[in-house]
């Protein structure tokens, strides 16, 4: 509390219960939980060699991306199920360019961005005019996606995936901004202190920093400042907490949501451009599923289904333990085959976890 | 005598062949309480629509401040400074009271080049609001849903009155409260007149409008069923009209009558 506040019947709220009001409090926990798991279980597996992190980081950082966009569209009281066909789409409006006719890369980059925005914001059209559940509009869309995404790949190449693009992405301005790494010279110079380990070459086990990894940080802090500390802000709330009471206010809630669709929905190209970029090939198959498993990090990160309530922050840590987990089994040689069983699990552990916390915050006097 | 703030001359409204009001006159002044009373169905909720810009009328004129007017849209007469409270109270039970406050009119600070949302005067000035209406909040960042009701209603209204309302429109504020939770309302009811605000007060309970009401308009099957000041009329007499009481005793009188003759 910013204030101070002199009134007998105020009581100093204990600061646990201040805790427990926080959205991303169970993200929290839960993150260090599986940290103090892995740290026994897998602690010699080179899970937290300086590969290892990178590896994990990676991984949670491109879900993140899109996690940290589907917060603010879940808060707003809206899903996206479109965002997984969205990624194959996208990945395929950068690729097929370049390697067919000549593009520079960047020029389709930023035909896949605008194209993402314009099946955003007719999402968030249909959604805001129809009033129908934005989870059945884009459930449509996410199956007229992926099939118009394949229809339109075979047309054109004849098969379902492009690769080699690496030949034309290496030289263009825009890779680094999306495919690159930072941080190179402290890597180097950490290495040479021995805080990093050395490959056998002499030269460090990571040459740097993914981007995406900056990217995912500074996306879910721009969010979190966007969700705090504006006026859109408060109005992403407001349109998800109770849409007509905001509107009676003067929010203009529609416009609200449609922005949350478009946002969204970059993301989601900015997902496909750094999976594309770094693989150096695009599938039209690509992102199948990640739109649950945003939704899954958005949950685990303390946003309720329903809406008005979440933050960005949780997100995050949401798609931090998903990356965790996912390469935890993997470096500790547990079957893959039951990470989803792991991360379901987790999920409905969280909603409920998170809706004791909320019907305690909201508790009456 | 002052200005009234907002006045309807002989106004009429119908929907299709339903007779909503009927030369129905009705004016509110600064520092007056008027209290609209009425039957379910009497046109009571159609009048404030009238006065809050949602339906325009189809006789009859509307005079703000002495002039004539024409309302465009509900934003229009908010503009206007006449502030309906409505019964669902246009407030976010998981948003924060302050962000409540604020919300569609956040204010702005302005920090290097951005525009932030300056969340810190938001807290100061919703809890000194209320505060200064006799509302002690434990905190300004707790959620509206960990209010009571009653609180809830003083939120909607200090709210109003913060955003310079002049005409306070109040539908039926207290009707779902207890006696403790109305008398809190119904204080502030007290403070926005003594503020210099006139407040339409819509109630069913003539206890709870007899307490603060300065003038009462009755409104019956669409029709004005007369005006009176307070020192015109007691408790009693309203509570009778208000309950039919003119049928009542008409009723009483034929009893008597019919007893009579078989003696
Ligand atoms: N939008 C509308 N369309 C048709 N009839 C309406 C409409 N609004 C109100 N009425 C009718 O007008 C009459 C007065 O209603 P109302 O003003 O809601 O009464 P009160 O608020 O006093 O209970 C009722 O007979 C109601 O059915
Ligand atoms: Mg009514």
């Amino acid at each position: 509390m910013s204030l101070e506040v002199k009134d007998e019947r105020v009581r100093a709220v204990p600061l646990l219960g201040r805790l427990l009001s926080r959205p991303e409090l169970g993200a929290i926990a839960g993150t260090v939980l599986i940290f103090v798991f892995f740290g026994i279980t897998a602690g010699d597996s080179g899970l937290f060699s300086a590969k290892g992190i990178v590896n994990f980081l990676e991984v949670s950082a491109q879900l993140g991306i899109l996690a940290a966009a589907v917060a603010l569209l879940m808060i707003a009281g809206e899903f996206d199920l479109s965002i997984g066909s969205m990624i194959g789409f996208a990945g395929i409006i950068i690729a097929i360019p370049p390697i067919m006719w000549d593009w520079p890369v960047w020029a389709s980059v930023l035909m896949a961005f605008g194209a993402c925005a314009f099946v955003g914001y007719l999402n968030g059209l249909i959604v805001v005019h129809t009033g129908l559940p934005s989870f059945i509009v884009t459930l449509g869309s996410l199956f007229m996606l992926r099939g118009l995404t394949l229809g339109v790949t075979r047309g054109i190449t004849g098969r379902t995936q492009a690769s080699g693009l690496h030949e034309y992405s290496a030289g263009d301005w825009i890779t680094p901004l999306f495919a690159g790494q930072v941080f190179r010279t402290p890597i180097r110079w950490l290495a040479d202190l021995g805080m990093i380990d050395k490959r056998a070459d002499g030269l460090p086990a990571i040459s740097g920093i993914p981007v995406s990894i900056i990217w995912w940080i500074g996306l879910t802090l721009f969010f979190t400042w966007l969700l705090m500390r504006t006026r859109f802000g408060n109005w992403i709330f407001a349109s998800g907490g109770e849409a007509s009471a905001a509107r009676n206010m003067g929010v203009p809630v529609a416009r609200t949501k449609i922005t949350l669709f478009v946002m969204t929905a970059v993301a989601a190209a900015l997902f496909a451009t750094i999976q594309v970029l770094v693989t150096g090939s695009a599938d039209t198959l690509r992102g199948n599923l990640k739109e649950f498993e945003a939704i899954i990090a958005v949950v685990i990160g303390g946003t309720l289904l329903t809406g008005g309530y979440g933050s960005a922050i949780g997100a995050m840590f949401g798609a931090l333990i998903f990356g965790v987990v996912q390469m935890g089994i993997f470096y500790t040689g547990i079957d893959t085959d039951w990470f989803k069983l792991f991360m379901g699990a987790m999920m409905v552990v969280a909603v409920l976890f998170n809706s004791y916390v909320r019907s305690r915050a909201m508790r009456s006097r | 005598m002052e200005t009234p703030l907002v006045e309807l001359k002989s106004v009429s409204k119908y929907f299709g062949s339903v007779i909503a009001l009927k030369d129905v006159s009705f004016d509110v002044r600064p520092g007056e309480v008027h209290c609209l009373l009425g039957d379910n169905g009497a046109g009571k909720s159609t009048l404030i629509k009238v006065l809050s810009g949602v339906h325009i009328p189809d006789e009859g004129e509307i005079l703000v401040g002495g002039t004539h007017i024409r309302f465009s849209s509900p934003k229009d007469t908010l503009d206007k400074g006449i502030a309906t409270v409505y019964q669902d109270l246009a407030l976010v039970p998981l948003m924060s009271v302050a962000r409540n406050f604020f919300l569609g009119r956040e204010p702005l600070k302005k920090t290097w080049f951005l525009r932030q949302f300056d969340i810190e005067y938001a807290n100061r000035t919703a809890y000194k609001e209320l505060s200064d209406m006799g509302i002690q909040l434990r905190n300004p960042e707790q959620p509206v849903g960990t209010l009571s009701g009653g609180e809830r209603q003083c939120l909607a209204i200090a709210r109003a009155i913060h955003f310079g309302a002049k005409v306070l429109i109040l539908d039926e504020p207290t009707s779902a409260l207890g006696v403790h939770q109305a008398s809190v309302v119904l204080k502030l009811i007290v403070q926005s007149k003594a503020r210099g605000i006139g407040v339409i007060f819509i109630s069913h309970n003539v206890h709870h409008a007899y307490v603060v009401g300065d003038r009462f308009t009755l409104l019956k099957r669409g029709k004005s069923a007369g005006t009176y000041q307070k020192n015109e009329i007691s408790r009693e007499q309203l509570l009778n009209l208000m309950a039919g009481g003119k049928e009542l005793v008409d009723l009483e009188q034929e009893i008597i009558k019919l007893n009579n003759g078989k003696r």
